[in-house]
């Protein structure tokens, strides 16, 4: 039955896999048995590791770093050849010579979160106390847990206060979550397409991709790696129905319409008839062989638990009492994941602690993924909004000057 | 009261690079405070504000003017003078500024009456309908009024609450709005000598800028 073909095996290796998530082709923070992360589960997870790259160098001031915060299934490698797939990094288009990020001027910093699978302390990562992959013992970890983490490892890096945290979704939980936690340790913050609490849709589109991981029987209750096998289906259908979510109705159409996939009629049959099913499988089938199915159920729930004003008795804008970090929101027309509403209420929340705040809706029917894209109106805030913030920290300009105000 | 221009603390030969009336409004702000620009377009008098060493924020309506603005370093969100003033605090700005969009605000009123409580003072310029030459053309020609700087026909301009300055003073009145200072600018951007009476502003005036406080209790 030809459906059932339809998700390939994949072809890296679990133990490819396994040995990337305790020794990373990147660098790597340890913190020992007296460093704990103290978890908000109430668990003290020690030792742990964070695995990290770097661009670029860090100034006589220390004051030119950036962190990079990654979405939920990215990963460190922002701007090198990824060490598994060899494609290139997630966000070559952004961070390069040139570029709005520009490690010829900023020090730039990404590291792989807290419960992922790239290198970073997750249930990828062998347990201590088994010899064994943490599996479902390890801990459940939040997005404050992750930040916790990074602030560590920025702690380890002598950084006092970033320049700037800059992430997209998951990614720009974190950056709020930054702000909120250390304000002085912030002095810009870009979060993009995201918002200050995970909604009920959004819950419920994780709890489908979760169901489907540990509905496969290859799960094992997610001791997959003892039993030599990968919950592979379970973990592209979620991927499928994820990828969807990251898309739009317009840029599907767009891209496939209703055209056929090497065939002119019907088959008559569910096997892939449509270039959009073709898509959404290589889609699930590629992403099972970089991704570890537990780290995907441990993320997605990190991301539902997020609420920056639950942790604030309610009110928002208590959490950005008296910040002088320097805001700018960016969300896009067409994301229905986290939608401009969801900006915009951090905006009014921003507005109403007095923060310093831009906020700009781009156009573009590229839906929630457009942050990852080329789109040139985002890029010409991204510089502009670091080269006016890099005025106020009193970085070299790089460029000159506003030709009118000399 | 007298009225100064070019701007104290801008080399005259920039002033021309200014509008009079963001001059104007620039001369009415102290120096250090913290101001709001309502409807702050690509963000112009933003700058000269700035640039001034005044702490600015501005609100736009359309995604283009927004995107410019941050584009050019400055703080600025999309919004709506309409629906999104409310959710400002009370006493947020030393000043808000709403220069040359009352008229297209469906609730002038309303949004006047949010200006003074989001600041201590607002900022407010519109163009006079009562200007001489928007009467001539009503008058003499039986149409409705196109200028220079109004030029939209009726059907698709975005103003859609024209007034005279005499009618702005009425409201100002009504609401206990307290008038500071009050600027009428020529056809040319030149301000109308300030001795003469009201109805000559209201003739003469092309546009009106008004620096408001709230008024004491009645």
């Amino acid at each position: 039955m030809s459906n059932l073909r339809s998700v390939e095996s994949p072809s890296i290796h679990s133990e490819d896999r396994a040995h990337e998530a305790d020794h990373p082709t990147s660098l790597v923070a340890t913190f020992g048995v007296d460093q704990p992360l103290k978890l908000d589960c109430g668990v003290d997870l020690a030792p742990f590791q964070i695995a990290y790259q770097t661009y670029g160098e860090l100034n006589a001031d220390r004051s030119n770093a950036i962190l990079i915060c990654h979405a939920l299934t990215l990963d460190q490698h922002v701007a090198n050849v990824h060490p598994m797939t060899g494609k290139p990094g997630w966000w070559e288009n952004m961070v390069g010579r040139g570029l709005p990020l520009d490690f010829d001027r900023y020090f730039i910093i990404c590291a792989n979160v807290i419960g992922g699978c790239m290198g970073s302390t997750g249930p990828a990562s062998t347990n201590p106390a088994t010899g064994k992959p943490w599996g479902l013992d390890f801990p459940v970890v939040t997005i404050p847990d992750m930040v916790r983490a990074q602030a560590m490892l920025i702690d380890r890096l002598g950084i006092e206060t970033l320049f700037c945290v800059v992430g997209g979704s998951m990614g720009g939980m974190q950056v709020l979550q930054w702000t909120a936690a250390y304000p002085e340790r912030v002095f810009s913050a870009l979060p993009i397409a995201c918002a200050t609490r995970h909604s009920a849709q959004n819950i419920a589109f994780h709890e489908l991709g979760r169901q489907a991981v540990m509905a496969d029987p290859n799960w094992h209750q997610g001791r997959y790696a003892d039993n030599t096998t990968l919950p592979h289906r379970g973990l592209a259908v979620a991927r499928m129905a994820a990828h969807i979510t990251y898309l739009s109705d317009a840029a599907l159409h767009r891209k496939f319409g209703r055209k056929m996939q090497d065939r002119e009629l019907p088959t008559f049959s569910f096997d892939a008839d449509f270039q959009v099913e073709s898509y959404l499988r290589y889609q699930g089938s590629s992403f099972v062989e970089r991704f570890d199915a537990n780290s995907y159920l441990y993320l997605t729930r990190a991301m539902d638990y997020f609420d920056i004003a639950g942790d604030h008795g309610g009110v928002l804008a208590k959490a950005f009492t008296g910040i002088k970090t320097r805001f700018c929101v960016v969300s896009f027309t067409s994301d229905w994941l986290f939608p401009t509403s969801e900006s915009r209420a951090l905006v009014h929340a921003l507005n109403a602690s007095s923060a310093r705040v831009s906020f700009a809706e781009i156009e573009t029917d590229k839906g929630h993924d457009a942050f990852l894209l080329d789109v040139p109106e985002f890029f010409d805030i991204i510089r502009a909004f670091l080269q006016s913030a890099g005025k106020a920290r009193g970085l070299g300009s790089g460029e000159s000057g506003n030709g009118g105000q000399a | 009261m007298q009225q100064t221009l070019p701007l104290p603390g801008i080399a005259p030969e920039r002033t021309g690079n200014y509008r009079t009336d963001h001059l104007l409004v620039a001369d009415m702000v102290q120096p250090g405070s913290r101001v709001l620009d309502v409807g702050c377009g690509d963000g112009d008098l933003l700058e000269l504000l700035e640039s001034r060493g005044i702490d600015g924020r501005g609100i736009e309506l359309s995604r283009e003017g927004v995107n410019r603005c941050v584009a050019r370093g400055l703080a600025v969100v999309q919004g709506d003078a309409d629906t999104d003033l409310v959710n400002y605090p009370d006493d947020a700005f030393d000043y808000v500024i709403l220069s040359q969009t009352l008229q297209a605000t469906r609730q002038p009123r309303v949004v006047l009456e949010n200006l003074l409580r989001i600041g201590h003072r607002a900022i407010v310029s519109f163009p006079n309908f009562g200007f001489w030459k928007m009467r001539l053309q009503l008058l003499i020609g039986g149409h409705m009024p196109r200028t220079e700087n109004l030029p939209a026909t009726w059907y698709d301009t975005a103003n859609i609450h024209f007034c005279t300055i005499k009618d702005f003073v009425q409201l100002c009145d009504e609401i206990n709005v307290k008038m500071e200072r009050a600027v009428a600018l020529d056809l040319y951007g030149r301000p109308v000598p300030l001795n003469l009476p009201w109805w000559v502003w209201n003739m003469f005036g092309e546009q009106g800028v008004f620096l408001l406080s709230r008024g004491g209790v009645k």
